[in-house]
């Protein structure tokens, strides 16, 4: 066990961890956000993406000790509670999600994708998101999504809303 | 809107007045009480079970079919709204707990909204005539002078009104109308009119709760190791290294409980997830396979081949005319095998559970499709009252007929027991990929009879394969066959105008864990059933879409949905060069699916163009979520017919995670259109019936581009041989 400083969503946490803890498991047991998700602990599925620095990552396979204390870490709550970012709001105008368990993920992965393009074609969302399954089916929807936050970022919003 | 409830709002629940009646089932005789819960002496008399009203407006609707993604937390919900004149946004949704009070609660068999229909209305709407009684006494007026309103109920002539909490005491005191007044379709304000689902905010901000966010003060993590082969004995462990593992508390021989058999387990039991996986991992496990190690697919459809070639049990219903000399005397006979794999459910939240038993009460957290299914299955199995069984049905993160089986909810609670704490079970998601239960190994074996006018003379459907029935219940089959088996093919399901019609079962039993998978063997009997009648179609050198019409002259919903799918998909055009369209029909669950899939030559494979969908459900409640459920069939079907199905080999399952169980991605998807039939008939299922016409739509396409008849799932769709 060892003392690690990590800053997600801006707040700054020490957990005690194994050094071999995945950030994942360091986020939904330790910091106590539940709303990054397990799905395959192989960095194959893209439930557990969050930013590291703003760069999508997989959080299941990235060991605690790999980070530093200078790192800021932001998971789904840390785009915005109040569900108000471009991403989000397209999200609920194409009612994207079903069960909705791989969302957390999928918003993560299109949060980053439009801040490096801010107009992406079906093949930039290709991909960006084919990491990120969706066993509901949920892709036409994804896509178009993606699309419509494009276009309310043109009309003022960022992709975080912030 | 909150998904799960807090203590507080708990008390605060149990002292609001509740009004209502419960409804067993469609058709029998409704048990009608009225019911105050705010006395003691009151209890024993039958609670309202689907609405809550307090006396400060606050409106609670319970959903009695837990939501793996399927829609469920809005749709039954919304049927009571429409009746109760009220609006999702002035109420608060919960789930329902297992109580026999709320009827039958397992969501299977698309059964939510084609069975609740009726119920869910008719309890808001005898509520809301409750509500307008009470209002029309204390106004001394008649009550064909109110009317009920966005929550309020309100004098028409002096415009006065009263808000529903205003009048609940009143209209507790009345007697529940028996046969209340529903409202005429075209009255609808909510059904059918794509309303924006409650929860999906909270699916886009990381706070909607799944089974596997629970959460219990002093709880416990496990994992666990289970026989590696198909079943297996622990002969001996050593768990001294998984011990060392700092965090790791227990290290303890367990099992898991399936319905069919108890499979032998060691798990370790942790403060956290990591450290009982790390101590999983540092077990020392000696298993006796127990002979399950020869077990493997190749054998198991091999003895489906050879048992394809003697007499199944026959379907007595499905016989139309005598097959035997009609196919004898057949100007063109047809035959040809079909086979479905084993395939894993592999919902993105893998299984889990969160159970505290205490003494002779257990409460547990976890993401399941049937509380009510539950609450029995532990009560038995820790030796308790079903009655001390508590259950909390958060999300599901998807489920597709897994969770509606459950060993890991018994698994947490065997442990908790063992260590008087409440325990969290999660499985890896190798554990879900190599466990089962999997959707069985199936093969159709077909034989059809054409005159010299090409017409279908005679039809054999033969299933061959294992029983969920069977297994699961422990139903004997005894010379008879398994009804479930030959749904989407039966005389209902496939209404073709065949002059002689066949159809037998023929039991394979397995060893191997198997469960009901999204559309239950529709998805696989639809695969033969639909992919031959194309093969009868190009024998009879007739299009496929005129062929299927021709003998669906009496099946006029059937020919509707193919005249809507060939104006929708341009079916009579000639196609761009290189391209071709298969199409196919099913109808399971109650609603008719059809499918035309367009392809193009790509390399040696092919590359899907197009799929355009059309669907005949009936009446419908958001027909946006009946697009987004077909989507997910369609999603769901492409990947079972083109990515990898389940394999074991010396009892073991060949792929673990999701880089050798693929499913299919968003750069993979094809463009969709999705098209709902617009009409009164009754609500059929909506979220399996989209997915058993996907593999004969899209191998029929592939036919008629390249000539290849594909008869085996799941192919590879970048080389067609």
């Amino acid at each position: 066990m060892a003392k690690y400083n990590l800053t997600v969503n801006g707040k700054k946490y020490n957990v005690d961890a194994d050094a071999d803890t995945p950030l994942l498991w360091v986020i939904r047991d330790h910091v106590g956000l539940k709303g990054t998700k397990f799905g395959c602990g192989m960095a194959l599925c893209g439930a557990c993406t969050v930013h590291l620095d703003g760069q999508p990552i997989r959080s299941c396979s990235t060991p605690i000790s790999t980070l530093k204390a200078a790192n800021k870490i932001t998971t789904i709550e840390g785009i915005s509670v109040n569900t108000d970012s471009a991403v989000q709001k397209a999200w609920i105008e194409e009612q994207v999600p079903q069960c909705g368990y791989c969302q957390s993920g999928q918003i993560m992965s299109a949060v980053a994708l439009l801040k490096e393009k801010s107009n992406p074609t079906d093949s930039d969302i290709d991909e960006a998101m084919s990491g990120n399954i969706c066993r509901c089916g949920t892709y036409p929807r994804i896509r178009k999504a993606i699309h419509r936050a494009a276009e309310l970022m043109k009309d003022g919003g960022n992709s975080t809303g912030k | 809107m909150t998904q799960q409830n807090s203590r507080r709002d708990f008390i605060k629940a149990s002292t609001m007045l509740a009004i209502g009646f419960s409804l067993p089932s469609i058709g029998k005789a409704e048990s009608l009480h009225k019911i105050d819960t705010s006395s003691a002496s009151a209890l024993g008399i039958e609670l309202n079970p689907y609405i809550l009203i307090n006396d400060d407006g606050k409106i609670i609707l319970f959903n009695a079919r837990p939501d793996m993604g399927q829609g469920t937390y809005q749709s039954l919900p919304l049927l009571i709204a429409e009746e109760l004149e009220v609006t999702l946004d002035q109420v608060e949704i919960r789930n329902t707990d297992g109580q026999g009070k709320y009827g039958a609660q397992l969501s299977g068999g698309s059964s939510s909204v084609r069975t609740r229909w009726l119920p869910m209305r008719k309890a808001g709407a005898a509520v809301k005539e409750m509500l307008i009684t009470a209002a029309s006494k204390k106004w001394q007026v008649p009550t064909t002078e109110c009317y009920a309103e966005t929550g309020k109920v309100f004098h028409k002539p002096s415009g006065k009104s009263y808000t529903y909490g205003e009048l609940v005491e009143e209209a507790s005191k009345l007697e529940i109308p028996k046969e209340p007044k529903l409202k005429d379709q075209k009255d609808f304000k909510l059904l059918g009119k794509s309303v924006p689902r409650p929860e999906i905010p909270s699916k886009v901000n990381g706070t909607a709760v799944f089974g596997i966010d629970s959460d219990i003060p002093g709880m416990l993590y496990a994992s666990i190791e289970r026989s590696p082969t198909i079943h297996g004995k622990v002969v001996s462990f050593d768990g001294s290294a998984a011990m060392k593992v700092k965090g790791v508390k227990y290290v303890v021989k367990t099992e898991r409980k399936m319905p069919h058999k108890a499979v032998e387990a060691v798990a370790v039991i942790a403060d956290t997830y990591w450290a009982a996986l790390k101590g999983r991992k540092a077990l020392k496990i000696n298993w006796d396979a127990q002979g399950s190690d020869k077990i493997s697919t190749d054998a198991y459809f091999e003895n489906l081949r050879t048992l394809a070639k003697t007499e199944g049990v026959e379907y007595k219903n499905e016989k139309v005319g005598d097959f035997n000399k009609r196919f004898e005397s057949a100007t063109k006979k047809v035959e040809a095998q079909y086979e479905t794999p084993f395939l894993a459910h592999a919902p993105l939240e893998p299984e889990n559970a969160t159970v505290w038993v205490q003494g002779d009460k257990v409460e547990i957290w976890a993401p399941i499709q049937g509380p009510d299914g539950l609450i029995p299955q532990v009560a038995q199995y820790l030796k308790i009252k079903p009655e001390n069984v508590k259950v909390n049905v958060p999300f599901m993160g998807g489920a597709f007929g897994r969770k509606a089986y459950f060993d890991y909810v018994l698994e947490a609670a065997n442990l908790s027991k063992q260590v008087n704490a409440p325990v969290k079970v999660i499985w890896t998601r190798e554990d879900d990929t190599t466990q089962g239960p999997f959707r069985p190994g199936m093969l159709s074996a077909m034989q059809g009879g054409l005159d010299e006018k090409g017409n279908v003379v005679a039809h054999n459907h033969k299933i061959v394969g294992s029983s969920i029935q069977h297994q699961v219940f422990g139903n004997p089959l005894k010379n008879a066959p398994d009804d479930w088996a030959i749904e989407t093919a039966n005389k209902e399901d496939s209404p073709y105008d065949f002059a002689s019609r066949k159809a037998s079962f023929h039991l394979a039993e397995t060893e191997i864990p198997i469960l009901w998978w999204r559309s239950v063997y529709s998805s696989t009997t639809a695969f033969g059933q639909e992919c031959f009648v194309d093969e009868l179609a190009h024998a009879a050198k007739t299009d496929p879409l005129a062929f299927r019409l021709d003998m669906l002259a009496d099946a006029p919903r059937f020919s509707r949905v193919l005249q809507t799918l060939a104006k929708k998909t341009n079916y009579h055009q000639k196609l761009p060069e290189g391209q071709a369209i298969g199409i196919a029909v099913a109808r399971s669950f109650g609603t008719i699916v059809a499918h035309a899939v367009t392809v193009s030559k790509n390399g040696k494979g092919v590359k899907i163009e197009k799929v355009v969908s059309v669907i005949d459900c009936g009446m419908t409640v958001n027909p946006d979520n009946i697009k987004a459920q077909t989507e997910g069939n369609i999603v769901m079907g492409l990947t079972a017919a083109i990515k990898n199905g389940i394999t074991i080999k010396d009892g073991l399952t060949e792929q673990s995670n999701f880089h050798q169980y693929n499913v299919l991605r968003i750069n993979e998807m094809p463009k969709t259109e999705v098209h709902i039939v617009d009409n009164q008939e009754a609500p059929g299922g909506v979220g399996e019936p989209g997915l058993p016409p996907f593999a004969p739509a899209l191998c029929n396409a592939i036919y008629n581009l390249t000539g290849t008849r594909i008869r085996t799932l799941p192919f590879d769709i970048d080389n067609i041989g």
